[in-house]
């Protein structure tokens, strides 16, 4: 029997027999299961998955009909980070025509609700000009990071030096008082686009400070439904579970930290948004084969438990695509048709 | 690693009828088996001739709902997503915005 050719979560090739193979599926999916407290995938499904790592392609694809719609996190901050010097408008008409993209979001480099407070301005022509000249849905893009609102980037006392000095009480309070600053921010910046003529707002990267974070969000998500019944707003999450680094913040009744995608849809629910889209990191000391499977198993628990479309997160490091500025063709293409057909999603 | 999924599991952007589905999923919030069948009963096509780019260059033109290809005199841009709105029976945002700046 000849060896089947994969990689580890880095990118690193590796070959496995096919009794590796299924022990790596088996061992991943197992993993999911025990920590998500969700049912494992089936044998028929561990089986898919065996067939699409034993086929003897390059690439591979779903099957006609299996097709979902694609939306894009930063997706004018990429072409300028590669180098390829167009403006942000030319970017955009680079996805449509050329990527087949179905959606597209406009976004600044400086990622962030924050530093796109005071620059709005300049950004809401830009996105005009661009939604007279394109036809695919454009969202506007940014991150919640509340990060940037705590000394020295911002005006709160720092968490991360209070919890050490075991000032647990004014470290919460730190948090909470960030997550009404970055609610009113990240409102100031969709509000604008919203007016516009933005297709969506898009809150990317959610939780990745925390449970205050993904408090911050759903709150805002939640007023800017209020507001604009009819608005689309995507929101994405920065890793698979929410870190408590609050430990204590509720969003209607829900304790925040430690939720994972199967929970966190719900919440996003309540909050108004349209489009979910949930993170399963990679590990990188783990192969392809193990990362996919244990992902698959928590988008799978996601997707089934959902009211609304979900958008899973399949860029470099999450969904078992690997840590690495240059994804091989081998591993995206059997992640994407893997996830989009076992799970049946709506979109990655 | 945009371009490998797009290729694998994509409907295609407006190659074909991608970012009609999304715009229905979008608008009216629906899963994806919905917008599509949605969309094909708006266009009056087959579910699996929503990602043909043959099939739906012909019907992008004939409605005048944008071509990756932009021939001279067709609705392009703004004027594509006007007959867009209309075909699909959906609110788009900008439409709405150049309409209220222009009346």
């Amino acid at each position: 029997m000849g060896k089947i050719r994969t990689r580890y979560g880095d990118g690193s090739p590796i070959e496995l027999s096919e009794s590796e193979l299924i022990e790596d599926l088996e061992r991943g999916t197992a993993e999911a299961a025990e920590r998500g407290n969700i049912p494992a995938l089936s044998k028929e499904e561990l089986q898919h998955l065996f067939d699409i790592f034993k086929a003897p392609y390059n690439f591979v694809s779903v099957e006609p009909g299996n097709e979902v719609v694609l939306s894009y996190d930063a997706a004018t901050l990429k072409i300028r980070r590669v180098g390829v010097n167009v403006d942000r408008i030319q970017a955009l008409q680079i996805y449509e025509k050329l990527f087949g993209a179905d959606t597209m979001e406009l976004c600044h480099v400086d990622y962030s609700f924050k530093p796109i407070k005071p620059i709005v301005t300049m950004e809401r022509p830009i996105l005009e000009q661009a939604l007279l000249s394109t036809h695919i849905p454009l969202f506007y893009g940014a991150m919640p990071n509340l990060g940037l609102y705590s000394q020295p980037d911002g005006p709160y006392p720092n968490p991360a030096e209070l919890l050490p000095q075991g000032k647990i009480d004014e470290a919460q309070a730190s948090y909470e008082a960030t997550v009404d600053s970055a609610v009113r921010d990240i409102l100031y910046a969709s509000n604008a686009m919203r007016e516009s003529g933005a297709d969506g707002i898009n809150l990317d990267t959610v939780g990745a400070a925390g449970d205050a974070d993904f408090q911050a969000s759903l709150i805002a998500s939640q007023k800017m439904r209020e507001k604009y019944p009819d608005i689309c707003i995507e929101l994405g999450m920065a890793g698979e579970f929410i870190l408590g680094m609050h430990s204590e913040l509720e969003y209607d009744g829900v304790r925040l930290a430690g939720l994972y995608p199967h929970d966190q849809v719900k919440l996003a629910e309540k909050a108004g948004v349209t489009i979910f889209g949930p993170v399963v990191n990679t590990n990188t000391s783990e192969t392809c084969p193990w990362n996919l499977s244990r992902s698959i198993t928590f988008m799978k628990a996601c997707s089934k438990v959902a009211n609304i479309p979900i958008h899973v997160n399949m860029g470099m490091g999450v969904g078992a695509v690997t840590v690495n500025d240059h994804p091989p063709v081998d591993i995206v293409s059997r992640a994407s048709k893997a996830m989009v057909e076992i799970c049946r999603l709506d979109g990655l | 690693m945009a371009l490998t999924h797009a290729h694998a599991s994509g409907m295609g952007g407006m190659r074909a009828a991608g970012d009609l589905v999304a715009r229905v999923q979008m608008a009216r919030g629906m899963r994806i088996q919905e917008a599509k069948a949605y969309v094909a009963e708006r266009l009056k096509v087959s579910v699996s001739e929503l990602t043909d780019p043959v099939i739906m260059t012909e019907i992008r033109d004939d409605l005048q709902i944008g071509l990756v290809t932009p021939l001279p005199g067709c609705a392009k841009g703004i004027e594509a997503k006007f007959r867009i709105a209309e075909v699909l029976g959906v609110d788009i945002n900008c439409v709405q915005c150049f309409k209220d700046r222009t009346a």
